[in-house]
């Protein structure tokens, strides 16, 4: 790996959002709580999720982890907090476009704003997993709170 | 330096991949990450692709030139790792694919029955927790462990708690993977027996670093079973050993059941093989085997003895110079002949992950995370670490770099800022 690409991964962004992550805590009201683990590496996230008439009113959440584990799921808050359900599934599906694509996929930062940050990421394959440990967590939790809306 | 390898030059000329370089050839590879898996000499893997080229088929069955070229070089191996443990008995070596499998097959084979007790330790690897806590909820039995002191050593101040009439087996590791830490393996088996206990050793970090003679040690010292991985030993994959006294082996019943572990078959019931093919049902990763007695034979060449002092030198340097560093510490034990080669250290303010990638830019390999010891981190509370493992081919050179390196990643993550 070059130096380059060390530059790409760790965008000033990033390492901003890991120093001083936005929306970290556990908080109530919630519908859905859940734990996701990457059990390669140990990284651990629990995290809650509030919706109200179809919109994420907020995303809490507690973690340990590496660098781009913490500063996604910062970024996540600050992307989807405040969305309906089908904007933020949206955004969810071009972030997970963004770091499945191998590094050859353009973000399209209307939607990922921040999020596009995370495109060194993606050439990455070891710290892929990292980036989506918490994307995955909230689709999840959001999943478990429309199941039981219905 | 005292206690290197005098030849280390040489030794590492037989290792054709440390001179893998990054970067167009810019970086040159520093290989930390040895307790994860090692290196292969040239050795290796020419006796590997001459058995493939030349002697292939299977063993034991085959009546043809082949079929009993390959059997001797099969069995062959076997008498060297007889030979490097120092085992009393060649046939008490028994072939599987890794440790985890050697230990899977003691625990899935040995009676329990509910009351009985198992006693492991806080620092095994999840290869000797996990196969314990599935033989112990089977049998409705009890998994009690061994804590662990500030300084990463077994705590052994309940050890009559631990050890007694109950407890059947006691499962612990020689060398941690994560601390380091020598354990005191004479000591604790000599506890278990005088209660009757068995005593399953892992063996995966001792095998290559630790001079065995198993035949030497007091019988009441010396474990029942022990387990090692040909791939830490610098040997190949796919392939690992299971040592066991035989009375203890003949005493079990078979793991799995297949071809070449039986004696005869009816339709109605079998009879099996004698050991070691008791234990070894289908046919087995022949060209490994014979690769992991080259590996052997190389190691007893350099002499397990220089190996370890080597070693020891490499890691009172590393201790010392990771000292050096603001902002880590150290796991384990911190006097260096108390602890084998590999060195978990966290650095404040920066992940693990992170540290371990921008190491890599500059072509140092360490490991991070929770090394497959996830009990022993939560025990010093903390969630993954940095890892550096050295071995035989390792130059204090390469701990300066890991060390520059260090430097390098706080000033990447400005943390002097």
């Amino acid at each position: 790996m070059t130096a380059a690409n060390l530059e790409a991964m760790y965008q000033e962004i990033i390492l901003d959002h890991y120093k001083n992550p936005h929306g970290k805590g556990l908080r109530d009201p919630f519908e859905a709580e859940v734990h996701h683990v990457n059990p390669t590496c140990g990284d651990e996230i629990t995290l809650r999720v509030h919706v109200d008439g179809g919109k994420i009113e907020d995303i809490s959440y507690d973690a340990l982890g590496c660098s781009i584990s913490q500063a996604s799921a910062s970024v996540l808050n600050d992307l989807v907090v405040g969305k309906t359900v089908d904007e933020a599934m949206t955004i969810h599906e071009e972030f997970l476009r963004l770091m499945q694509g191998k590094g050859q996929v353009e973000p399209d930062e209307d939607i990922l704003e921040d999020g596009i940050a995370f495109a060194g990421v993606a050439k990455f394959p070891a710290r892929i997993k990292c980036a989506l440990l918490s994307w995955m967590a909230w689709k999840d939790a959001t999943a478990k709170t429309l199941a039981e809306e219905n | 330096m005292k206690g290197l390898l005098p030849d280390l030059d040489l030794v590492r000329k037989d290792f054709p991949i440390l001179e893998r370089t990054f970067d167009g050839g810019e970086t040159p590879l520093v290989y930390l990450d040895s307790a994860n898996t090692s290196q292969k000499p040239q050795i290796v893997i020419d006796t590997m692709v001459d058995h493939l080229e030349r002697h292939n088929a299977n063993i034991a069955r085959a009546m043809h030139h082949l079929g009993a070229e390959a059997t001797e070089a099969f069995e062959g191996a076997r008498d060297i790792v007889a030979r490097f443990l120092g085992a009393p008995e060649r046939d008490e070596v028994i072939f599987t694919k890794n440790a985890s499998e050697g230990l899977n097959l003691v625990a899935n084979t040995v009676p329990l029955a509910a009351g009985d007790v198992v006693v492991t330790t806080e620092m095994e690897h999840h290869s000797n927790i996990v196969p314990w806590q599935l033989a112990t909820q089977r049998a409705g039995a009890t998994l009690k462990w061994f804590g662990l002191t500030d300084d990463g050593q077994l705590d052994l101040s309940n050890i009559d708690e631990l050890i007694t009439p109950a407890t059947k087996i006691v499962a612990l590791t020689w060398v941690s993977n994560m601390l380091g830490t020598i354990n005191p393996i004479a000591e604790i088996a000599r506890k278990a027996h005088e209660v009757g206990a068995l005593v399953v050793v892992d063996a995966a970090q001792a095998a290559p670093v630790l001079p065995i003679d198993l035949a030497s040690m007091a019988e009441e010292e010396r474990p029942d079973f022990l387990v090692f991985t040909g791939h830490k030993v610098v040997g190949p994959t796919g392939i690992g050993v299971l040592w066991g006294r035989r009375a203890a082996l003949e005493a079990l019943p078979p793991f799995l059941g297949g071809g070449e572990m039986i004696a005869t078959v009816t339709m109605e019931r079998s009879t099996y093989a004698p050991i070691p093919h008791k234990f070894e049902a289908g046919t087995p990763p022949i060209a490994e085997a014979v690769g992991l007695g080259a590996a052997l034979e190389y190691l007893m060449h350099v002499g397990m003895e220089n190996v370890h002092a080597h070693e020891q030198a490499i890691t009172t340097y590393a201790l010392e110079r990771l000292a050096t560093v603001p902002g880590v510490t150290v796991l384990g034990p911190a006097d260096a002949a108390k602890r084998g080669g590999a060195i978990a250290f966290e650095l404040d303010g920066v992940h693990p992950h992170d540290v371990a990638q921008v190491l890599d830019s500059k072509g140092v390999a360490i490991r991070a995370g929770h090394h497959c010891a996830k009990p022993a981190h939560q025990r010093f509370g903390v969630q993954a670490s940095n890892r550096m493992s050295s071995y035989l081919y390792t130059t204090p050179a390469e701990i300066d770099a890991l060390v520059e390196g260090l430097e390098y990643v706080r000033t990447f993550f400005k943390l002097d800022q």
